[in-house]
């Protein structure tokens, strides 16, 4: 036994050594790729001038090689788009910021389009744990893995993980898995990665490579900080936002249209700020947006039909309604890019997205200590309690929708916000357990309190020592922590 | 005054969940207009449920939320100061970060 684990964890050691080497690989290709690229778009515009007429010279006049006439032909029968937009499209470069709900169909469309040039950057990897979440409810983060023989059935049809990220990528980078993707699409297109976080550190540099940056990001620190960067390079921004049934686009700094900040000089409070991962989302809404976003930068890249710069598109699924409103233009007062704005890019460099915002640049949740640990208790420490038979009455307060997805055997669903009307049924409800166990009333019912992460559950206690329930605990890092640390059946969403 | 009202992006969990609101908001005594800044302060009293906080800043919407006026942005129109008239459309969305 012992020598099979030294050779289990040689072996991957070996793996993480060979996925190194294979990484490192691949971004020295992607770098001679873009070297070889300069190089020809040199000498092409170097030798168009005495180019030799070949035989057959038919695609050659207009730039198009025959392979590119065949592949975008249907792109060159558009009157309206036609030779002249395609050309346009080859020579220009795109950046899509985010691979995930958004930028994963984005992504897909661009390359099949035959951008020249197109960057992806994220810092997410592709995670197993995804991989076991599937076939739970449509509440599941978009950026869930969907197995790929899931794909062809047509099961879980809508997440972003069906478009672009299959098993095969596995704790790979989701840039990896989202270029090979695209690559498979296109191969003449040069897909360039970047696999780290977009910062105010590396913005200026990555984003000045490009001629248009798409903004599929999911949170609200790094919408400002894309749009400022965009602001200070002369870039248009493509921007897309989906939460629940309902998706919003525009496109910012173009053609005298507003910037973010114009629309939205000042952050909205947190409170207000509901992420995918906690409000749920359809996934094919950011589908519709993120195909819609790579049709305005492919308007944009060729200089076809009116961009929508200075208007709004308002997507609501349920409804199936969409509006498109006029925008108010570029501000005067505009921080970033008003008339007397002295926005830098040293002053970019030093901005803090973060506090500006009070919310963090990844999308990660929020983690609350508000209780003193004797006012707590851990998912392990609770299945001992269960085990034992102990008397006691488990209060779960997420909403009710949440708890029709899975709940703990026996725990009473009592939603925070209706906690203060429940009083009574909470009192209630550990007098029946104590008769039940044959305690002597006011002696002993223990009261726990869960909710999905344990942030709600400290809120729960706080309120109910206050209340005079002062015997509550809650369990420390809810149900997750349950699902982690006790039964790993136990389905997470 | 018929004025047909509309909340997204979130804003509706503010008026239990109804998007699209038909209302007829009567002009007070001396009133010859109805503003914006006047239409705001009616909505909150008549329309919004829970949480006004999330709904209004001050006398004006809170920041994150765009106004618009048949389509179009209110800002456009005068902000607090645009007057509405018979069948507007006055639009309420917060703006969305997820994707
Ligand atoms: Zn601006």
């Amino acid at each position: 036994m012992e020598s099979n684990g030294g050779e289990a964890s040689r072996l991957l050691r070996e793996i993480d050594t060979l996925k190194a080497a294979k990484s490192d690989i691949e971004h020295r290709i992607s770098i001679l790729q873009s070297q070889l690229g300069e190089i020809v778009d040199k000498e092409e515009t170097l030798s168009s001038s005495c180019s030799p007429v070949p035989i057959n010279d038919s695609g050659v006049r207009n730039g198009l090689s025959p392979e590119m006439i065949y592949r975008y032909s249907r792109h060159l029968l558009l009157p309206s788009f036609g030779v002249q937009g395609q050309s346009k499209l080859l020579k220009s470069s795109i950046l899509v910021v985010g691979a995930g709900g958004l930028g994963s169909p984005a992504l897909l469309y661009l390359s099949a389009c035959g951008i020249g040039r197109l960057g992806i950057v994220d810092h997410d990897i592709v995670e197993l744990n995804n991989l076991h979440q599937q076939s739970k409810a449509s509440m599941n983060r978009i950026d869930l893995i969907i197995q790929s023989d899931k794909l062809i059935s047509g099961l879980n049809y809508g997440f972003d993980a069906l478009i672009i990220h299959t098993e095969a990528y596995i704790s790979q980078s989701k840039v990896t898995s989202a270029a090979a993707a695209c690559r498979a699409i296109n191969s003449t297109v040069q897909i360039v990665e970047h696999k780290e976080a977009l910062r105010t550190s590396n913005a200026l540099e990555i984003m000045n490579e490009y001629d248009i940056v798409v903004d599929a990001t999911d949170n609200l620190p790094s919408r400002y900080m894309i749009s400022d960067c965009c602001v200070v390079l002369g870039k248009p921004l493509v921007s897309g936002a989906a939460l629940g049934l309902e998706g919003q686009l525009t496109v910012y700094n173009h053609n005298g249209g507003p910037c973010y900040r114009c629309l939205f000089p000042t952050p909205p409070p947190t409170s207000a700020c509901q992420r995918c991962s906690d409000s749920g989302v359809l996934g094919v809404v950011p589908g519709v947006i993120g195909c819609l976003q790579a049709l305005e930068a492919i308007k944009i890249a060729s200089a076809a039909g009116e961009p929508l710069s200075g208007r709004m598109l308002l997507f609501d699924a349920l409804s199936a309604r969409i509006r498109v409103v006029k925008l108010r233009g570029r501000s005067l007062q505009c921080e970033a890019c008003g008339e007397n704005a002295a926005f830098t890019k040293q002053l970019f460099r030093e901005f803090d997205y973060e506090k500006f915002t009070e919310s963090p640049l990844s999308a990660s949740p929020l983690k609350l200590n508000l209780l003193p640990r004797s006012a707590r208790i851990s998912s392990k420490e609770y299945k001992e309690k269960v085990v034992n038979g102990e008397a006691h009455v488990l209060v779960d307060v997420r909403p009710e929708h949440h708890f029709k997805i899975v709940s703990l055997p026996k725990s009473l669903n009592i939603p925070l916000s209706s906690l203060e009307g429940k009083l009574l049924e909470i009192s209630s409800a550990l007098k029946g357990e104590e008769q039940r166990s044959g305690l002597v009333s006011g002696s002993g019912a223990s009261l726990y309190v869960v909710c999905r992460r344990g942030n709600d559950s400290q809120r729960a206690v706080q309120y109910l020592h206050k209340m005079g329930l002062t015997s509550a605990q809650d369990v420390i890092g809810g149900l997750e922590s349950w699902a982690h640390d006790v039964d790993p059946n136990f389905p997470t969403y | 005054m018929q004025l047909t009202l509309e909340f997204g992006g979130g804003l509706e969990l503010l008026c239990q969940s109804v998007k699209i609101h038909n209302v007829d908001v009567v002009l007070q005594a001396g009133e010859t207009k109805l503003t914006m800044r006047v239409l705001l302060s009616w909505i909150r009293t008549n329309v919004i449920k829970e949480r006004p906080e999330m709904f209004m800043k001050g006398d004006s919407v809170r920041p994150g939320v765009l106004v618009l006026v048949n389509d179009c942005d209110w800002e456009l129109s005068g902000q607090l100061d645009t007057t509405l008239e018979e069948k507007d459309v006055v639009v309420f969305i917060s703006t969305l970060h997820g994707g």
